[in-house]
């Protein structure tokens, strides 16, 4: 591992400008995606800013009833909230579906939506990756492509973004505050993050002198149901084959009012399926409904060889997911 | 170069199993190695140093974590117990209830094993849900540790033994139920 000098922040502007004054230098709080980088010689940083210590580790919620989730308030204790789990248990149940327990009393907000796919060639320095070193090629294409996407990918990389996290706060409309050297700024957690294209170098739009200090919620809509649910290899433990996080409204338990709906596991962002909330809404839930809805959101979707099973799996997901939705929304709350 | 090594070495303050250590280390140092290469406090196993098995579990300020990836620097202050450190004049009783229980063989994951089983009844004392709980609404009455709830909280904790069943008929009798 390379050197590197640490210091840590005693506030977030001089984090800021710790990593204006240092080139290549990264924030770190949690580490547990970091640290692991730097082992394997995926990451290099010459610096790091401890920003564990500030006090960005509240979860409150605002007069408009929306909640503000510290950056680097633990998962684990951000799963465990009484607000998030009143308000939002779609997204607590991601959090708990994610990594170890170990692991969630580490990780933090900000870090879970920075991580880095696990795609197995990105994390192997021996072989090319356009992630890793741009221009060297895609190792994945024509090797094992289980966990890889079926949406949204590019000739340059089929990685896929590895939060659970994300999927829901994609589904929530959460937006992300970021704090840059022109100060603290908003945007929408789906534009944070970019499709790979020709530089899947670039996971998301931030700056390197950026440093996201909360994440906000929107208050949940009156007389819905929302939950996250993960496919994967092993009952726990493990990243999404594929996952659905769905917020799901009727009038009164006929048709569905609204429906906001995020695919994990399947691109190199969360997923949001506009195309699937657009054949829902308004219509009666129906298998033949849902089914359709899975039909407009995969149009485009282009398996690889080893992932095609991802199409038929994620189809089945989102009908579960919808059926059991519309069924808890019909119930008086 | 002095100025360098400053930059890239820092002293540590950390209370280990009751001990006050300083140490100055690498920054490049995880927890893990601070405390086994450069305080000699083994009970903490590194397995795959990746944070996927969980041998190297510790408690941290009470909270059970990996010490793989984090580095020692960032601990600055800290309180940290370890399996060792868990047997205060006598074994503490989740040790007791692996060698009553068997719930080991060759016993390398086991000093991680024991931390997380600590840390994680504290952790469902304290209210915390897992991917088990049904129902995640806060007001619910609490439910109690069931076996799926139980292997779910314990995920992180790899046995390539496989112990796994009586690892929890230990930690059952440790809780009740």
């Amino acid at each position: 591992m390379r050197p590197f000098a640490y210091e840590r922040a005693t506030d977030v502007a001089g984090a800021v400008a710790f990593l204006a004054d240092h080139p290549g230098a990264r924030p770190i709080a949690g580490g547990t995606n970091l640290v692991d980088h730097m082992k394997l010689g995926v990451a290099d940083p010459p610096a790091l800013v401890d920003i564990s210590h500030l006090d960005l580790d509240r979860i409150s919620e605002n007069p408009d009833g929306s909640l503000r989730l510290g950056a680097t308030a633990r998962n684990a204790d951000t799963a465990a909230h009484p607000l998030v789990r009143r308000h939002h248990p779609m997204l607590a149940r991601a959090l708990l579906s994610g990594a170890s327990p170990q692991l969630r009393n580490l990780a933090t907000n900000g870090g879970n939506l920075l991580q880095r796919t696990r795609c197995v060639y990105f994390q192997d320095v021996t072989t090319p990756c356009n992630k890793r070193e741009p221009g060297t090629g895609c190792s994945a294409l024509g090797g094992h492509t289980r966990q890889h996407a079926i949406l949204g990918a590019s000739d340059d990389c089929v990685a896929t973004h590895p939060s659970d996290m994300a999927v829901a706060l994609a589904a929530l409309d959460a937006r992300v505050v970021v704090h840059g050297t022109d100060g603290e700024r908003r945007l929408d957690l789906r534009a944070l993050y970019r499709l790979p294209g020709a530089h899947p170098d670039r996971d998301t739009v931030l700056e390197p002198t950026d440093v996201i200090v909360a994440i906000e919620v929107p208050a949940p809509r009156p007389g819905s149901a929302s939950t996250y649910r993960k496919v994967r290899d092993r009952a726990s433990y493990a990243f999404a084959l594929v996952s659905v996080a769905a917020e799901v409204s009727t009038d009164d338990g006929e048709a569905i009012r609204d429906a906001r709906i995020a695919f994990g596991g399947v691109a190199h962002t969360p997923w949001r399926a506009e195309r699937a909330e657009a054949v829902l809404r308004g219509n009666r839930p129906s298998a033949e409904l849902f089914a359709a809805a899975a039909d407009a959101e995969l149009a485009d979707a282009r398996p690889l060889d080893g992932n095609a099973f991802k199409i038929p799996l994620l189809r089945r997901t989102l009908a579960s997911v919808l059926r059991d939705l519309c069924q808890t929304a019909e119930q008086p709350r | 170069m002095a100025g360098t090594r400053a930059n890239v070495e820092a002293t540590v303050s950390l209370s280990v199993d009751g001990v006050q250590r300083d140490v100055t280390v690498d920054t490049r140092t995880t927890l893990l190695d601070c405390l086994r290469d450069r305080l000699g406090v083994f009970s903490p196993k590194k397995s795959c140093d990746h944070g996927q098995c969980g041998s190297c579990t510790v408690l941290v300020d009470g909270r059970r974590i990996i010490s793989c990836l984090s580095f020692a620097v960032m601990y600055d202050g800290a309180t940290i117990v370890t399996a060792d450190g868990l047997a205060d004049g006598g074994l503490h009783p989740v040790q007791e209830a692996f060698i009553d229980a068997d719930a080991f063989q060759c016993g390398y994951c086991t000093p991680g094993q024991v931390c997380s089983v600590v840390g994680m009844i504290d952790e469902a004392k304290g209210g915390h849900p897992s991917h088990a709980t049904e129902d995640l609404d806060p007001d619910a009455s609490a439910e109690p540790l069931t076996d799926d709830e139980i292997r779910e909280r314990m995920s992180g904790n790899l046995c390539r033994c496989a112990a796994y069943p009586n690892i929890l008929a230990a930690i059952r009798q440790v809780v009740g139920g």
